[in-house]
């Protein structure tokens, strides 16, 4: 049974087992969501996120445990009665023959129509109302394998809105969208949550758009749940890293960004950088494969992010101080190694004289300075 | 272009379709009761049917004991066969399935083959009743085998190759058979093979109203969940329909509609194929409440127009009714690929 002693979630699952054919895949997974909550599971591919929610949604049979909606049992419901409380979002893919986005979005009024399916007139309303919540009102007539994957996926959104359900269950809704879209998408979900006080249960990949959405975050992974909690708890890096047993490459929790491994071997290069300007130049030489050193950069700088990862030797001062003695004296020897040093050319003052310094000294000592990112592109 | 513009567009479309369909539908029948070796006027005609007038007449007998009961087998017929390619190509999905995919022509043929060769010491020249029997009865078993399958695989497309497979092995089955027949054993085999609407008869027409129309009732009520279907089983399961129910259910009554026109008229091709998808095109719409009637309609007036055509082209040789059919079938069918094609490419 649901806990007593507080109100009844909007949807909680209770020592859950799901596979297939009787076969576990996971165990033990337990969650409960309020209303207007959005929970994210994420883990690698083939780890079963759609197999929990294919379990939540009861076209798999659970093995073990129990799903709850507002504190009953799913499997006692009728099938019309889960129809009007939850409305999924699914992987596949829907390629209807002569079917307009607007009958699409109609058939999510299913559980309410009569024995033909005849649309009243508040139906229609519903409808309208739907296909505006998405904005794609303006496409409503068109055939559905006439418009693109991003529209599909709001017309598909919109035809779960229209079941007017208090759940809506989404297996990875972002996937083939482009990054404009997949913002729009997500931006739409969360506004319902906040606003209509939908509860929303998804699986997302991008890492990065789950924490910044979700209230909750499931992380699959093995046989059982490997974490949950708020996305706050959750996101660390070494999670993360442990998630997707990223052993090359990283990513970093706080920015979202993801980098790929560094490159190996001498270091061939230095590169004063600082306030972002070194960005770009950290990745143009990872992509050259050219192994680099980086600094000297003050510990919170969002350049640390990129070279952090990426550099082979990194110079950290603490922030808001002068730069020592002993690290300009460290960079100074490294770039007595170097074939060539990079000026970023992030604007130097107070703190970080030290780098224009360091350019002059590399200068002095008949060092190429590299300024752009196309002379980069010239060395060999 | 406004929303209500758009929707009230496509009300005035299926206005003009049905109305369209219904004219064709008299027109088609008043030619092919005018049409044959007795050439009858429209004003006798509408004498003879409604008024029942002169009862010695030729044409009287002519067209009451001739002419409207292959009329009116062939429109309940075509209409059958029609509908279930309409309800097989929203099972599977695919446009361009039949209603014989399933094996049931070819489960009719080995059935039939194997109760020609075993009475045909009994009986000189095989009676239609026989005939109709023996090859429902076929349909009947390889519908039963496919059912077997139907609740066990999880892929529509997998169904498909099993009904395809089912297909071959009756085949090789009526093959082998035939091999070791005498050839005036299977003349009757031969003859059902090529299918034709000519042995109609009062008799015919009934039991054949007592199968298509209750199965055209069973399919128009089936149209909401049908409509929900299409979206794919995933949708559907989550709308609060019960998938696998509806499956057996359209299983059957597809199975029961073409079963129903390989006993008495043989296994007509392409109509089952071509049929729905000229209807859908007309329609520009796949919604199965318009779909179930229009394709029907559309299925009475194509094949009434066909065995019309079967009997009066070469006059006074009889074309079997496939080969008219296929003539005009096919090439729809290769158009169809090629549009469909060339849409996907775009």
């Amino acid at each position: 049974m649901p806990d007593i002693d507080k109100l009844p979630a909007k949807l909680e699952l209770e020592s859950l087992t799901v596979g297939y054919h009787g076969v576990p895949l996971i165990s033990d997974i337990a969650f409960s969501l309020a209303k207007g909550e959005i929970l994210t599971l994420i883990g690698p591919n083939g780890s079963g996120k759609s197999t929990i929610l294919k379990s939540i949604t009861r076209q798999l049979a659970t093995i073990a445990g129990t799903v709850y909606i507002d504190g009953r049992d799913i499997h006692t419901l009728s099938g019309k009665e889960i129809a009007t409380k939850m409305a999924v979002v699914l992987t596949q893919r829907v390629r209807p023959e002569m079917m307009t986005c607007r009958e699409l979005v109609a058939a999510g009024r299913y559980p309410y129509t009569g024995s033909f399916g005849l649309l009243t007139a508040h139906d229609k309303e519903v409808v309208e109302r739907s296909l505006d919540r998405v904005h794609a009102l303006d496409i409503a007539d068109q055939d559905v394998t006439a418009i693109s994957d991003g529209q599909r996926q709001r017309v598909l959104l919109a035809r779960a809105i229209c079941q007017e359900p208090e759940i809506i269950v989404l297996d990875e809704p972002t996937s083939f969208l482009d990054i404009r879209h997949k913002i729009e998408l997500l931006g739409i979900l969360s506004d319902m949550a906040k606003n209509n006080g939908i509860t929303v249960v998804m699986s997302l990949h991008e890492i990065d758009l789950a924490e910044r959405i979700s209230d909750r975050i499931v992380c699959v992974k093995g046989e059982k749940i490997a974490a949950y909690g708020t996305p706050e708890e959750l996101f660390k890096d070494e999670t993360v890293r442990a998630l997707y047993d990223i052993e090359s490459g990283s990513f970093n929790a706080l920015l979202g960004c993801v980098e790929l491994p560094a490159p190996a071997g001498e270091i061939r290069c230095f590169v004063t950088g600082g306030a972002g300007f070194g960005i770009p130049f950290y990745r143009a030489l990872q992509k050259r494969g050219i192994a680099f050193a980086a600094g000297i950069l003050p510990e919170n700088d969002v350049d640390v992010a990129v070279a952090g990862p990426l550099a082979g030797k990194l110079i950290l001062t603490a922030p808001y101080m002068p730069v020592t003695e002993a690290n300009a004296l460290e960079a100074k020897q490294i770039i007595d190694r170097v074939e060539f040093v990079i000026d970023s050319g992030c604007p130097t003052g107070e703190y970080n004289r030290a780098n224009a310094d360091l350019i002059s000294y590399a200068r002095e000592n008949g060092k190429r300075i590299i300024t752009t990112l196309k002379e980069l592109s010239e060395v060999s | 272009m406004s929303k209500l513009t758009v929707q009230g567009r496509n009300t005035v479309r299926y206005c003009i379709v049905f109305l369209s369909l219904l004219i064709l539908f008299f027109i088609a029948v008043i030619w092919s009761i005018k049409s044959g070796s007795v050439d009858i006027s429209v004003k006798d005609i509408l004498r003879i049917v409604f008024l029942r007038d002169g009862t010695d007449n030729v044409a009287f007998n002519v067209i009451w004991k001739i002419r409207l009961p292959r009329i009116l087998l062939s429109v309940l017929l075509g209409g059958a066969l029609s509908l279930s390619g309409f309800l097989i190509q929203t099972f599977f999905r695919n446009p361009i399935a039949g209603p014989f995919v399933l094996g049931i022509s070819s489960g009719a043929k080995m059935f039939l083959a194997i109760v020609t060769i075993a009475m045909a010491n009994v009986f000189k020249q095989m009676p239609l009743s026989i005939t109709v029997i023996a090859s429902f009865v076929g349909s009947m078993l390889s519908l039963l085998l496919v059912l077997l399958f139907t609740g066990k695989v999880k892929n529509m497309s997998m169904l498909l190759v099993i009904g395809i497979m089912i297909g071959y092995i009756c085949s090789a089955v009526t093959d082998l058979l035939i091999n070791f027949a005498k050839e005036s054993e299977i003349v009757n085999l031969t003859h059902w093979s090529l299918g034709t609407f000519s042995g109609a008869s009062w008799q015919s027409v009934r039991v054949c109203s007592f199968i298509v129309l209750p199965a055209l009732l069973i399919a128009f009520l089936l149209s909401k969940p049908m409509s929900a279907y299409a979206l794919g089983e995933g949708y559907a399961q989550s709308l609060g329909m019960n998938v696998k129910a509806f499956r057996i259910a359209i299983v059957i009554v597809t199975g029961v509609l073409s079963a129903c026109v390989a006993a008495f008229a043989g296994p007509i091709s392409f109509v089952g194929i071509a049929v729905p998808h000229i209807s859908r095109i007309l329609l520009k719409t796949n919604k199965p409440i318009l779909m179930i009637p229009a394709s029907f309609l559309c299925g009475s007036v194509f094949c009434v127009l066909c065995d019309l055509a079967a009997r009066m082209l070469f006059s006074p040789t009889e074309l079997s009714i496939s080969t008219v059919t296929s003539a005009i079938g096919a090439p729809i069918v290769i158009w169809l690929m090629v549009s469909r094609g060339r849409k996907k490419d775009a």
